[in-house]
C-alpha cells in the first residue's frame, strides 16, 4: 500500500514472518527468519508475528515462540491443502489488509518465490529477491535490504521508502535461528477464511517425493562438485560414494551436465542452482565466472585440480594440486579411518 | 491457443569482466543475449502451439535493441514479436514491469496461456512471471517442468519443489513460468530466420497499451536502490596441498577435521 507520510507508515507495526510447513514440519527457514524478524523488532520496539497458513497448520505452531515470535496466526482450512498459490496469496493480502505489519518476510524456495511476489503486486507493495542483509532504521522504520545482483558481482541495497508493508525473502540458511527456548510463550490468533470467496482453486492431482529434483542442493550443507576434470561418468560415481560418506550432495559445472555425464539437476551456476554450502568441494571444475556466482558464498570451498593456477584454485580455501581422479578414491579410504 | 511468451534481453555474463579500479562491471561492449532461461518458456510455447494449433506471441519490454530478442523468437518459432519500449518504461523494478506486460497481455486480447522464464539471470528475482499473474488475477504455475496436456479451459502441468513433484491443474488463462528441465529448445531454420528479418516489429508506447503512468518506470516503482557496492572479497589464506595423492588426501582429511566440516 503507498504511505507516503510518516503518519501513513506510523499505521503500519511489526515485523511478520510467513511460515512454511514442509510435509507438516515447519520449514527450517522459517526459524531463521524469525531469528532475523526478532532483531529487526527488538530495533522497532515491536512484535515478531508468524504466519501459518495451510490445512493443518495448527499442529504446527508451537515451536514458533520458541524460536523467538511473539504472535502466531493460524489459518487452517481444509480448502488450503496442497500448495494453492493464489488462494493462499488472497488470504495473505487480506491479512496485510487487516493487520498492518510494517515488514514481511518469507523464505526464497519454490513455495515463498511463487507466493510472495502474487502477494507484493496485490497489496501494492515493493518486494526484494533474496536478501543477504536486513537492517531497519529504529527512527523511520524503513528496510535496508542488501542483495546479490548481476549473478552476485555486485551487492545492491534497496529501500521501499513510500510503500508499507517492507516485503523481502531470503534464502534458507543465509540468516541464524536463536537458540530455541520451549519456555517461551506467545498469543495465537485464529482466522478464517470461511468467508472468502475462495473459487475453484487449483486442483492438485498428484504429489510425488523426490531426492532427485534440481531444488534440493540448494539445501546441502556439504556439496561435492564436478567438472569437466572428472573425465566422464565414472568419475561422477566417485564422487558419489565421497559425497554419501559426508552426507553431501552431488553438484557439477555445466561442462560436466552438458557432456550428459550427470543430469541437469545436478547443476551449479548461472543457469542451475544457487548453493551456499558450508564446504564445497570442486574437483576439476575451472572456475568460470557462470559457476561461481552459483557457489561463491559457500563457507569454505576446497578445490582439486592438477592446474595450480585456475580461478577456482585461486579462490578456495583449501587448494589440492594433483589428478583427481587417484585423489578422490584416497579420500574416500582416509575417511573411513575415522 | 494464443500464447505469448515474455523474453528479456540480458547481458551476456560470459565474459564479464570487473573493473579493479571501480570494482564495476565491464559493460561496454558487451553482448546482449536471450535470457538462457526464457529460450526454454519459447521451445514450450511453440511445441504448444504446433500440438494445439494457434499462434505463439513474443513479448518484451526494454531498450529498442531488445528488438533482437523477438527476431531471434521468431526465427526459432514465434509468429510474431512486439516490443515494449518508451522513455516511460525505464527504471521499472518487477512490480511495474509485471504491470507493463500484463497491460500489453490485455491489449493483446484473447491470451490464453502467458510462459515465463524461471528468472532472468541478471536481475535474478523470478517475480515478474507470478506479477504478471497477480495483476491479470490469473492462475499460475512456476517452476513448471512439464505441461502435460491442455483441455477446453484448463492445463496440467508437473511443478518442481525442493524435495518433490505436484501435478496440478490450472483453469485458463494462466501464467506458467518454467525450468530448463522442460524440453531442449531447437536450433532456428533458415526458414525461421528468413522469417525473422522479414517480420516487422511494433514496438508500443505506455498509451498503447493503457497503462497507467504513475504505475511505470521509477514512479510505478516501490523499490529503490539505494546503493550498489562490490561485494566483500573473501578473505582467503589458500592453504596449498601438494604431493602423493594417499599425501594429499591425508592431509586434506585433517584439516577438514580441524575445522569442523567432516
Ligand atoms: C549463458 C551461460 C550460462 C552458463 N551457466 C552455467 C552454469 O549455470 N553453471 C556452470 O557451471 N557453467 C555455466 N556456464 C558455462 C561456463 O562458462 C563454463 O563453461 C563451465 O562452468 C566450465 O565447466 P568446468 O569448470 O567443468 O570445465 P573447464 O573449464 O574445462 O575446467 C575443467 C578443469 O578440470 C581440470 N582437470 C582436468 N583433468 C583433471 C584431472 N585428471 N585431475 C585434476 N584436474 C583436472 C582442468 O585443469 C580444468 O581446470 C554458462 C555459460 C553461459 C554462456
Ligand atoms: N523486461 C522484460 N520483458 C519481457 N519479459 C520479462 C522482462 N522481465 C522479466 N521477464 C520475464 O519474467 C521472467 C522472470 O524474470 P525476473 O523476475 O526478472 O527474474 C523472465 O524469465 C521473463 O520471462
Amino acid at each position: 500500500m503507498i504511505a507516503k507520510t510518516g503518519i501513513e507508515r506510523a499505521e503500519y507495526r511489526n515485523i511478520w514472518v510467513i511460515a512454511e510447513l514442509k510435509s507438516g514440519e515447519i520449514h527450517p527457514v522459517t526459524h531463521e527468519l524469525i531469528g532475523a524478524a526478532r532483531g529487526l523488532a527488538d530495533a522497532r520496539n515491536s512484535e515478531v508475528w508468524t504466519v501459518l497458513i495451510g490445512a493443518g497448520a495448527s499442529a504446527g505452531s508451537g515451536s514458533l515462540f520458541a524460536y523467538g515470535a511473539d504472535t502466531v496466526i493460524v489459518v487452517d482450512d481444509p480448502r488450503l491443502n496442497g500448495f494453492q498459490d493464489e488462494l493462499e496469496a488472497k488470504v495473505l493480502v487480506r491479512l496485510i489488509k487487516k493487520y498492518k505489519p510494517e515488514v514481511v518476510l518469507c523464505g526464497a524456495t519454490t513455495r515463498g518465490r511463487a507466493l510472495i511476489p502474487r502477494v507484493a503486486v496485490a497489496a501494492n507493495c515493493g518486494l526484494t529477491a533474496d536478501c543477504t542483509g536486513l537492517s531497519i532504521d529504529p527512527e523511520t522504520g524503513d528496510l535496508l535490504q542488501t542483495r546479490p545482483a548481476f549473478g552476485g558481482n555486485i551487492l545492491a541495497t534497496i529501500r521501499c521508502p513510500n510503500h508499507r508493508p517492507q516485503m523481502a525473502t531470503v534464502r534458507p540458511r543465509v540468516m541464524k535461528a536463536l537458540e530455541p527456548d520451549a519456555s517461551r510463550r506467545g498469543r495465537i490468533i485464529r482466522e478464517s477464511i470461511l468467508d472468502m470467496d475462495t473459487g475453484k482453486g487449483k486442483k492438485i492431482i498428484e504429489i510425488f517425493k523426490s531426492r532427485e529434483t534440481a531444488l534440493n542442493l540448494s539445501d546441502a550443507q556439504i556439496i561435492v562438485a564436478g567438472g569437466r576434470g572428472m573425465k566422464g561418468p565414472e568419475g561422477f560415481k566417485l564422487l558419489k560414494e565421497l559425497a554419501s560418506k559426508v552426507g553431501g550432495a552431488v553438484g557439477a559445472s555445466r561442462a560436466a551436465v552438458d557432456a550428459g555425464w550427470i543430469p541437469y539437476a545436478h547443476q551449479v551456476g548461472q543457469t542451475g542452482q544457487t548453493v551456499q554450502a558450508k564446504l564445497y568441494i570442486a574437483c576439476g571444475i575451472s572456475g568460470q565466472i557462470q559457476h561461481l556466482v552459483g557457489m561463491q558464498s559457500c563457507e569454505t570451498i576446497v578445490a582439486i585440480d592438477k592446474d595450480p593456477d585456475t580461478t577456482m584454485m585461486q579462490m578456495a580455501d583449501i587448494a589440492i594440486i594433483g589428478d583427481i581422479l587417484e585423489i578422490i578414491p584416497e579420500i574416500i579410504s582416509e575417511l573411513d579411518k575415522l | 491457443m494464443k500464447l505469448v511468451v515474455c523474453i528479456k534481453q540480458v547481458p551476456a555474463s560470459n565474459d564479464a569482466k570487473i573493473d579493479p579500479e571501480t570494482k564495476r562491471i565491464i559493460r561496454e561492449g558487451q553482448k546482449a543475449i536471450m535470457n538462457p532461461f526464457d529460450t526454454y518458456a519459447l521451445e514450450e510455447g511453440v511445441r504448444l502451439k504446433e500440438k494445439y494449433g494457434g499462434e505463439v506471441i513474443a513479448l518484451s519490454m526494454g531498450l529498442p535493441k531488445a528488438e533482437a530478442v523477438l527476431r531471434e523468437a521468431i526465427s526459432a518459432g514465434a509468429d510474431r514479436g512486439i516490443l515494449l519500449s518508451d522513455r516511460a518504461f525505464g527504471g521499472s523494478d518487477t512490480w511495474a514491469t509485471s504491470y507493463a506486460l500484463a497491460k500489453a497481455i490485455e491489449k493483446i486480447g484473447d491470451v490464453d496461456l502467458v510462459i515465463c522464464g524461471k528468472q532472468a539471470i541478471d536481475g535474478d528475482t523470478a517475480q515478474v512471471g507470478p506479477g504478471i499473474a497477480s495483476h491479470l488475477d490469473w492462475m499460475q504455475a512456476t517452476y513448471v517442468m512439464a505441461v502435460d496436456g491442455i483441455e477446453a479451459d484448463t492445463v496440467i502441468v508437473k511443478r518442481m519443489h525442493e524435495d518433490s513433484y505436484d501435478v496440478c491443474e490450472l483453469r485458463l488463462p494462466a501464467v506458467l513460468t518454467v525450468v530448463k528441465d522442460i524440453n531442449t529448445p531447437r536450433v532456428p531454420t533458415l526458414k525461421g530466420r528468413l522469417a525473422a528479418q522479414k517480420s516487422e516489429i511494433p514496438v508500443w508506447k505506455p498509451e498503447d497499451i493503457g497503462a497507467d503512468p504513475d504505475k511505470l518506470g521509477l514512479n510505478g516503482s516501490p523499490t529503490r536502490v539505494v546503493k550498489t557496492q562490490p561485494p566483500e572479497p573473501r578473505h582467503i589464506d589458500t592453504l596449498r596441498i601438494e604431493g602423493a595423492p594417499r599425501e594429499c588426501a591425508r592431509a586434506l582429511v585433517r584439516e577438514l577435521k580441524r575445522r569442523g566440516l567432516v
